[in-house]
């Protein structure tokens, strides 16, 4: 055998792949030339994006910064001897803090700054739950009675008694349950905190505001706007509907015909109707269906109207949580004898609440872009805000600018909320394998 | 859920409705129920308390008094004169134009995109993920105000277009002219009979029916329309026994007849037939005076708002054709392969129809979504139903709990009917498990 000279014996040394197969070159040709059609979608998408750029830059690029007005834009524009105009940053310099708060007291914008980083801290043990210790939730719960009243100010007992409701609700079901029963003793925890907020507070307050009399300045609602307004009623409206859609979800999902029926008719009443007939509702009716006398101010009952529409949304992202449970959670529950309270709360609703999140956030994002709704029914929101910056005859006929501004704002904030929620639901995926 | 065991018999207490597994649903039943009817007593009776203080009584008589106001883009005649309830139906057929041209081009929009997110070029993929990401993440009221600043501001006005050399040119044919006051198109039309009733020519449009007289509600029904419509039917239902003579053909010997040129014959030979006799032909818009005649024309707030909903929703579109051909597991297409079934095949008969399942409800969510969305016209006065009946009407009337009350209740009825279909076809499609 060792005569047959046409086996090779050595092996050859290996050869580096073709350069048409590697490196930028074989990128290229396998994901932008492969074929004739590949490669008319690439010139095309090319030409597109040459366009769209060299029409776009030009305009972007222009020294405006310091322009008091439109016209001064314009005088510097055809300076420079552009045939397409340019971009007025002016306006952004001067109306920025505009657009974000509307009109609240400058002196007292470190409220809205701080009521904000707050919010992250008080939501990072909810959203990033294996970085935070779970202690922060005191925090997260504390937030919610220290955030309105850092929003609208006013003596610092009210909030600390409204969340003394809480604290009375929480101890007339603990020591009224061995006495009147479970049940008996859920009504009472209910009913005592809403006595306590409708008719102790105000007296109580003001008392304690006579001895004591710390607190911040008052800042009315009207004065609420720009970006921190779709903040603020996204924030509101989502944390109130959290609660709102449990109670909904659940009461969908049990089998109690009448509480059934009243959940879903509600839920899905709010979702047929599109949010500027209830926007109009606020602005319009609300006052009619209140008593006589009752007076909130627009802003509030925009609130109450989005939290209503939110909580109908979010009761089907719950409701969704609740049905992906697999069906041995209940019935392991059923089977260590815990009663239905008991079964929720323990078992049930923390895993349905957790796969929720994604949903919950995503519910959010879609508030909070309509939110700009409110511009419709005179609010000033940012896109309410351009009108009333266009009145000015300094800057009357911008456009572009303004827009650009307000549609980068909600794209940074919406993206990177949409991120977060995709993150978490790849997270979760791989949780539940 | 859990099998209560209740000793049977024994006395009745009232404790027991509390304690007792067999009475306690229905107290908390009967308690719920009282407890809502108490909320709704206590809302309507602020309502009436209210509204007497105000001095306002409750009826819907507003609807028959005269409107008083202009609506420019309309699909039926109507003049100011006519009344509150004309003007409202006019704004729901608004809405509903508005609802099904934005669905339709949004689906168009949307599988292209979706499909294309998809595709194997680099580039253009990353594209559309721009589009996707833009679209979705900024509010559809900033695009919907947006379209109408860019419709305004760059388009030519009508004067552009004059003159010997003019500074704008109309498009397709001399037919369509992009202006800052809309967008005119051809219109379609028909040969008609002269004054005296005789005939111009023996082709002519059969032309209109009215109903209804002269409430509010009439309206003209284009004879020439339904007979069009009529031979469209028509010709698709010849074409489709067609396809099944060649299926049974192909059934019994296994070879399939050439139909496709029969198939579209008995479609259009006909049609084009009807057309010519009915004297069809297009009025184009000329420039007259300061402004174009004749033409259909789209006013610039249809426009933008069409827009502006198709591409946003379009957005959410392509996100759910692209997770619907992702959830089709490779096997799939290649177990239709190892069949020996053809390309076109593969994807009309295999991976379509699955992905279709999966694809549909919440495609179905977001045409939902668009509808209650188009009432945002009122952002660029465009006189949908929002903008009539709650807007102009409200105004005029005062009687803002009517209004608002009859629009929601307007949109309510839209969107359960369209969910309702949703679920008959959801219930066609489901997977019919043992």
């Amino acid at each position: 055998m060792a005569g047959l000279s046409y086996v090779r014996v050595e092996m050859l040394p290996e050869r580096e792949p073709p350069v048409s197969e590697v490196g930028l070159i074989g990128w290229l040709k396998s994901n932008l030339f492969s074929g004739w059609f590949n490669t008319i979608l690439t010139l095309i998408s090319l030409y597109f994006i040459y366009a769209l750029v060299s029409s776009i830059l030009p305009w972007l690029w222009s020294p405006t910064w310091a322009a008091q007005s439109l016209n001064e834009c314009r005088e510097i524009v055809s300076d420079l001897g552009k045939e397409h105009g340019g971009a007025c940053y002016g306006v952004i310099r001067e109306r920025w803090q505009q657009l974000l708060f509307g009109f609240y007291p400058d002196e007292l914008r470190w409220r809205p700054i701080l009521t904000l980083i707050l919010l992250f801290v008080a939501l990072a043990p909810v959203l990033f739950t294996e970085a935070f210790p779970a202690k922060m939730l005191w925090f997260t719960g504390a937030f919610l009675f220290l955030a309105p009243w850092l929003m609208w100010g006013g003596v610092i007992w009210t909030p600390l008694l409204v969340a003394a409701g809480l604290v009375i609700g929480f101890y007339a079901f603990k020591f009224s349950a061995g006495a009147i029963g479970n049940l008996a003793a859920i009504i009472l925890a209910i009913a005592l905190p809403i006595l306590w907020w409708m008719f102790a507070i105000g007296p109580i307050s003001q008392g304690l505001a006579s001895i004591i009399p710390f607190g911040i300045e008052v800042v009315e609602s009207r004065l609420f706007g720009g970006f921190m307004l779709s903040v603020w009623i996204g924030v509101v409206a989502i944390a109130i509907s959290l609660f709102l859609g449990v109670v909904l979800a659940l009461g969908r999902q049990s089998e109690l015909m009448i509480v059934k029926y009243l959940s879903v008719g509600f839920i899905e009443f709010i979702r047929g109707v599109p949010l500027i007939t209830l926007l109009f509702v606020a602005s319009t009716l609300l006052n009619i269906f209140m008593p006589p006398g009752t007076n909130f101010d627009i802003i509030l009952r925009v609130m109450i109207m989005a939290t209503l529409f939110a909580s109908a949304y979010i009761a089907e992202v719950i409701r969704g949580g609740l049905a992906a449970l697999p069906r041995g959670q209940y019935e392991a529950a059923d089977a260590l004898g815990l009663d239905y309270w008991k079964s929720q709360r323990l078992i049930i609703l923390p895993q349905a609440l957790k796969i929720s999140i994604p949903g919950i956030v995503s519910t959010f994002i879609g508030l909070f872009k309509d939110t700009t709704l409110v511009s419709i029914i005179g609010l000033l929101d940012p896109i309410g805000l351009t009108g009333s910056i266009r009145a000015d005859a300094n800057w009357n006929g911008i456009i572009w600018e303004l827009y650009g501004f307000i549609a980068i704002l909600f794209f940074i904030s919406c993206f990177s909320m949409s991120r977060y929620s995709m993150w978490l639901e790849r997270k979760l995926r791989k949780g539940h394998q | 859920m859990a099998t209560m065991t209740d000793p049977e018999g024994g006395t009745f207490r009232p404790s027991m409705l509390l304690y007792d597994s067999r009475y306690r649903s229905a107290t908390i039943q009967i308690v719920a129920l009282i407890g809502f009817l108490l909320l709704i007593g206590w809302l309507v009776n602020n309502t009436v308390q209210n509204l007497a203080d105000l001095g306002k009584s409750v009826g819907f008589g507003f609807l028959g008094e005269r409107a008083g106001y202009d609506i420019n883009q309309r699909l039926l005649e109507y003049s100011s004169n006519d009344s509150h309830l004309r003007a409202s139906l006019l704004g729901l057929l608004n809405t509903l134009l508005v609802a099904v041209a934005g669905c339709a081009l949004a689906t168009i929009v949307g599988v292209v995109v979706g499909v294309l997110r998809l595709s194997s070029n680099w580039l253009v993929a990353r594209i559309m993920t721009v589009y996707v990401e833009m679209f979705r993440n900024v509010p559809v009221l900033l695009w919907i105000v947006l379209s109408m600043a860019i419709l305004i501001e760059t388009l030519p006005p009508p004067s552009a277009y004059r003159g010997d050399e003019p500074a704008a040119n109309m498009i397709v044919g001399e037919s369509i002219a992009l202006t800052n006051r809309g967008i005119y198109v051809p219109e379609p039309l028909f040969g008609r009979m002269d004054e005296d009733g005789g005939f111009v020519s023996w082709r002519h449009g059969l032309g209109d029916v009215s109903l209804f007289g002269d409430a509010s509600l009439r309206f003209d029904v284009s004879l020439d329309l339904i007979a069009i419509l009529a031979t469209l039917v028509a010709g698709l239902l010849v074409s489709g026994l067609i396809r099944k003579r060649a299926d049974r053909i192909q059934n019994a010997t296994g070879l399939r007849p050439r139909t496709w040129y029969w198939r579209w014959g008995v479609v259009l030979i006909p049609l084009v037939l009807l057309l010519w006799v009915l004297g069809f032909y297009l009025g184009k818009p000329a420039l007259q005076g300061f402004n174009f005649q004749g033409g259909t024309h789209l006013r610039n707030s249809f426009i933008a708002l069409w827009l502006a909903l198709s591409f946003y929703t379009a957005a959410f579109i392509a996100e759910i054709v692209r997770g619907g051909i992702l959830a089709i597991s490779h096997g799939q297409t290649e177990a239709a392969a190892a069949l020996g079934l053809r390309q076109r095949r593969i994807m009309s008969l295999v991976v379509l129809p699955q992905a279709l399942r999966v694809i549909i409800p919440p495609l179905i969510s977001q045409y939902l979504n668009l509808t209650k969305n188009s009432s945002l016209a009122i952002a660029v006065g465009y006189m949908d139903l929002t903008g009539t009946l709650m807007g102009i009407t409200l105004n005029q009337s005062g009687r803002e709990l009517e209004t608002v009350l009859l629009t929601m209740l307007i949109y309510l009825l839209i969107s359960l009917s369209i969910s309702g279909a949703m679920n008959i076809y959801n219930n066609s499609v489901k997977l019919k498990e043992r």
